[in-house]
This record gives structure tokens, C-alpha cells and sequence, in this order.
């Protein structure tokens, strides 16, 4: 069998309507040797994506290094501008008063995590993407609502046109589509 | 009526344990507060201190169990029993307090003293609300609010399991929200009067709340280390599962976080306001090693929990997640001794080996808590078998 991949093809898409279906065949599909696959589903499924083979991602690791800097960050910051730039004795407290410090410092540490969150989860997944193949396939948006989608990417090295669609055919999907680029 | 989920016969030695333990420590905490000179003190100061770790702990049981109710979530189902067993030490608590009333306070509150009193101008405006009479009936009356909210939970509860309607569950529902309002006033009204009273000249509005996240968390450190230990043996190793685990998790890192926002507003407002009526307190434990063990508390009692409970691995493996809990409990005692002892040491003066008689106690009442709780589980079946929720609970995988 060659690898004889179809110009114009991204992938193919196989469409199922019962969540625990789609899991199944989707463990089957990462053991039949695909690796370049991806699924849709309206809501989360923790195993369907451990079934494709998810790896862990650095959005966490990233949060977690932000967060530090911008407590660091925060509490430098006030420490520099009441003791250094313009010292200011309140009250005859200490002119680094840490816990008067805590809950700036709080606020920088969320700050820079939930930012570096939402921005990295963008950077990450490659958004925003105002165009992407998997929506030319036909009812491909009940994705979102009541339906789940496995599609097998064309540049994956097991791909063939035909043999994919058989394989996705008998994993019991109620539909096989081609994915135009 | 099915039987499957009937407790393990091991329960049955392990209190036999439990209760040994318990008077092996009470044997030693009465032997160290008779070596230390002023026994009688020294007893009740440490009685004190394990009478509200242990307490602390029921209550908390008690507070879960309504929680749950309300929550309607498939974790409460799973430690229903544990919570309705927890809770129901609070009468074992209420005995354990008679020593307290009618022979400790005087060794305990300064407000006790008439002496102390007729000296201090503050004292005397307090002591309409601060005198002996008056804070045994109001401890009792906090014990009759919350027992007469667990009999009427665990009632239902057996009525459940009995005829298997599920309007029970409703009652146990529409009980539960006034009920958290009428245990939150009396954890708060007794956070006030056992601890805060130590130093009569002293307030702070926000104790009440700490107290009770303080319950809170060391409650579910305790249930989450009986979930461990339960899910050995038959049957609760095919029920629990790492999804359980993981709720229990969350729920204690939100009861850690709680915790520090409480003791941290606390100490904010205080050390900000830095006035005469409130500073002392804090001045106190700024001194010699409480400040040790002050900065130990934010470290291993929020810092290190809080860290090691962000990660999800080790929040859905129960092995990793006991030893957060046990750290957790280990500090919730650490944390009274750092709120009740210094208030003892105007008077006298503690050696560091002196702290031995509180561990002592706290193990000696343990282990009659522990005993009680295992009496209590052994009684019935360890899940609530007619319960709606359960197959939902029991399903395996990670839905939620």
C-alpha cells in the first residue's frame, strides 16, 4: 500500500453520536498506528483526549512561572518606590512592611497568571484562525452541539484515501467524510 | 437489605487500638502534668487545647455533612457515613467538656478570677457576658444547636436507607441551609468563648471564621486520610476511586486557602491598625519561638499544602494526597498551640519540653474520639445504599 497522499485533502473526518462510541474508536484509531488525529466534542471528555494520545501541554508550567514573576514583580515594585524612590515613614512602621506588601503582591501574581494563561492557551492552540478545513465538512458544527468528530489528518504517514476510509467506516461511525483543505 | 457494603470486620480491632492508644496518652499526659509542678494547670491548659483539636474536627464533620447535602455532588455520597460518624462525637465532646466547666476554668480564663476581675475595669464591663455561669449554658447551648441538628440529619439518614424515599434527602436539604447559619453562629460564639476569652481584653471579628476553617480543613484531612485506610479492604477499595480522591483534594486546598485568607486578613488589620487593644496579642507571638513557629505555620500549614494540592497527580493518588492531609492535621494542632499557649505563659513560663503534655493530651483524647468514630462507622453500612445519587457516584471514570 503506498502512502499516495490526494492534493486538496486535509483529512478525513468520521462523525459519531454517542460520546462513549467516540472514545472507542478513537483508542482504536491511535492503535491501528495513526498519530496526526484530533477530536471534536461538544463538551469535555477526559478520555477521549488521552485516547488520541494528549501529551501534556506547558500552559501550566508557563502560568506558574508568570505568576512567580509577577509577585516578584509587585512586590519589588512596592518595596523599590516606598523605601527607595521616595521613602515615607507611615506611622513609624518599617519602610519594607511586608504585610501591607501581601496583597499587591497577590494581585500581580494573579495578574500575570491569568494573562499568561489566556495568552499562552492562544499562542499554544495557534489562535485566533479565521479559517480552518474541518468546517467544510457538512453538519460539522453539531460539534458543538450533540455530536462527536474523529478526523485522521492527510500528512499523517499511515493516511491513504481509501484505506483510512475504510478503517474509520468499520470503527461504526454513522459517517465518512473527505476533509477539503 | 443488601449487605455489600457492609463495614470491614477490622474496624472492630482497630477501635480496641484506637482506645488503647487513647489511655496509654491520657496515662502520660497525667503523669507529665503531675511531674510539672502545677498540675492542675498544666492539665486543663493541655486538656483545653485537645478539647478544641478534637472538637474542631467533629464540628467540621458536621459542617461537610450539610455541605454536601446542599452540594448535592457525588463526593458527598461517598463520605456521607464518615461525616454522620465524625459528627456524631460531638456527644462524646460534650461529656469530655463537664471537666472543663465545672472544675478548669478557673486554671484556664483570667476572667474566672473575682480577684482579677474587681481589679480590671475592662473585666467587670465584660463580666455580664464573660462569667462562669453564663459560658457553661451558652457551651451547652452551642452543643444543643448542634446535636440537634445531627440528630435530625442522621434520623433522616437512616429513614433513607430504611425505606429508601428520597424525600428524605429533601428534608435533610431544606434542614441544612439554616442549619450551616445556626452552626456557623455557635462555631463562631464558641471560637469566641474557648480560645478568644484566654485573653479577655483582646478581640478580633474575624476569629470566628478562622475557627471555623480550621474545622473545616482539618475535617477533611481526617476524612480523606479514613478514605485511604478504608479503601485497603473490602468494600470501599471497589468504590473509591482516584476521581473521588481528586474532589476531596480540591475541596482541601479551597479550606487551605480559606484558611490563610482568614489568619491573613486577621494579621493585616491588625498589624496595619497597630492600636493598644489589638496589637498585644500579635506582640506576644512575635516573641521568642512562637515567631518560629508563627512563620512555620505559613509555610507548612499554607505555602507547602497549597503548592503540593495545585497538582492534579497527586490530588487523584490517594498515597501522595494522605501525606498532604497528615501535614495538614499536624499544623491544624500546631496552629491552637500557636492561638491558645501563649496565653498561659504570662503566668508561668514553658520549657520547650513543656509542650509534650499537650501532644500527650491531644493523643489521649484522640484516641476516645477515634474509638467513638469507629463504634459509630461500624454501625451501618459505609455508603448510603438507597441514596439516588450513588450509582452516579460509583460510575467509574472522570465525569463530573
Amino acid at each position: 500500500m503506498t502512502t499516495q497522499e490526494e492534493p486538496g485533502l486535509y483529512g478525513m473526518m468520521a462523525e459519531f453520536d454517542d460520546p462513549n462510541a467516540v472514545v472507542a474508536a478513537a483508542r482504536r484509531t491511535y492503535e491501528a498506528g495513526y498519530r496526526k488525529i484530533n477530536a471534536y466534542s461538544p463538551y469535555p471528555i477526559e478520555e477521549l483526549s488521552e485516547a488520541i494520545g494528549y501529551r501534556r501541554n506547558y500552559v501550566s508550567l508557563t502560568v506558574l512561572l508568570f505568576g512567580l514573576v509577577g509577585g516578584l514583580g509587585g512586590f519589588a515594585l512596592q518595596a523599590w518606590t516606598s523605601a527607595i524612590a521616595y521613602p515615607l515613614n507611615v506611622g513609624g512602621r518599617p519602610l519594607i512592611s511586608t504585610p501591607s506588601f501581601i496583597p499587591i503582591t497577590f494581585e500581580c501574581v494573579v495578574l500575570l497568571a491569568a494573562l499568561s494563561a489566556f495568552v499562552g492557551m492562544l499562542a499554544m492552540n495557534r489562535l485566533p484562525q479565521p479559517y480552518h478545513p474541518v468546517f467544510n465538512v457538512p453538519g460539522f458544527n453539531r460539534a458543538s452541539q450533540d455530536r462527536f468528530f474523529i478526523c485522521v489528518k492527510a500528512d499523517d504517514p499511515n493516511f491513504s484515501a481509501t484505506g483510512t476510509r475504510a478503517f474509520l467506516e468499520g470503527l461504526g461511525a454513522k459517517e465518512v467524510s473527505d476533509v477539503e483543505k | 437489605m443488601n449487605t455489600i457494603y457492609n463495614p470491614p470486620h477490622e474496624l472492630r480491632r482497630s477501635r480496641g487500638i484506637a482506645i488503647g492508644v487513647g489511655l496509654i496518652g491520657i496515662l502520660v499526659w497525667v503523669i507529665a502534668a503531675v511531674v510539672s509542678g502545677n498540675a492542675r494547670e498544666t492539665f486543663f491548659q493541655s486538656y483545653l487545647v485537645a478539647f478544641v483539636f478534637w472538637t474542631g474536627i467533629s464540628l467540621g464533620c458536621l459542617g461537610w455533612l450539610m455541605i454536601q447535602y446542599l452540594g448535592g455532588a457525588s463526593w458527598g455520597v461517598v463520605i456521607r457515613r464518615l461525616l454522620e460518624s465524625g459528627a456524631h462525637t460531638l456527644v462524646l465532646m460534650m461529656a469530655l467538656f463537664l471537666p472543663i466547666a465545672f472544675l478548669g476554668l478557673h486554671s484556664l480564663y483570667e476572667w474566672a478570677d473575682l480577684k482579677a476581675v474587681a481589679e480590671s475595669q475592662v473585666l467587670r464591663h465584660k463580666s455580664l457576658y464573660l462569667n462562669t455561669a453564663f459560658f457553661t449554658v451558652r457551651t451547652f447551648i452551642y452543643f444543643t444547636i448542634w446535636l440537634t441538628l445531627l440528630y435530625y440529619l442522621r434520623r433522616w439518614s437512616h429513614q433513607l436507607d430504611e425505606t429508601g424515599d428520597p424525600a428524605f434527602i429533601q428534608y435533610a436539604q431544606n434542614l441544612s441551609g439554616p442549619g450551616f447559619v445556626f452552626y456557623g453562629l455557635a462555631a463562631t460564639f464558641a471560637g469566641i468563648d474557648w480560645i478568644m476569652s484566654l485573653d479577655p481584653e483582646w478581640f478580633s471579628t474575624i476569629f470566628g471564621l478562622i475557627m471555623i476553617a480550621g474545622q473545616g480543613v482539618s475535617s477533611m484531612a481526617f476524612i480523606i486520610s479514613v478514605c485511604m485506610i478504608l479503601s485497603w479492604r473490602e468494600p470501599m477499595s471497589h468504590v473509591l476511586q482516584p476521581k473521588h480522591f481528586h474532589d476531596l483534594g480540591k475541596l482541601l486546598l479551597a479550606l487551605v486557602m480559606l484558611w490563610a485568607y482568614f489568619s491573613f486578613s486577621q494579621l493585616l488589620i491588625i498589624w496595619s491598625g497597630n492600636l493598644p487593644e489589638e496589637i498585644p496579642w500579635f506582640l506576644e507571638r512575635f516573641k521568642g519561638n512562637w515567631r518560629y513557629i508563627g512563620v512555620g505555620l505559613i509555610l507548612l500549614y499554607f505555602f507547602l499544602p497549597f503548592m503540593l494540592l495545585l497538582s492534579r497527580d497527586l490530588k487523584r493518588n490517594s498515597r501522595r494526597l494522605v501525606i498532604v492531609a497528615w501535614i495538614i492535621i499536624l499544623m491544624r494542632f500546631v496552629d491552637l498551640m500557636w492561638m491558645i499557649v501563649p496565653e498561659f505563659e504570662h503566668v508561668h513560663p514553658v520549657r520547650v519540653s513543656g509542650y509534650f503534655v499537650y501532644l500527650a493530651a491531644t493523643i489521649g483524647i484522640g484516641g476516645l474520639w477515634l474509638g467513638w468514630f469507629l463504634w459509630q462507622l461500624s454501625q451501618r453500612a459505609l455508603l448510603p445504599i438507597n441514596d439516588p445519587q450513588l450509582k452516579e457516584a460509583l460510575a467509574a471514570g472522570g465525569h463530573h
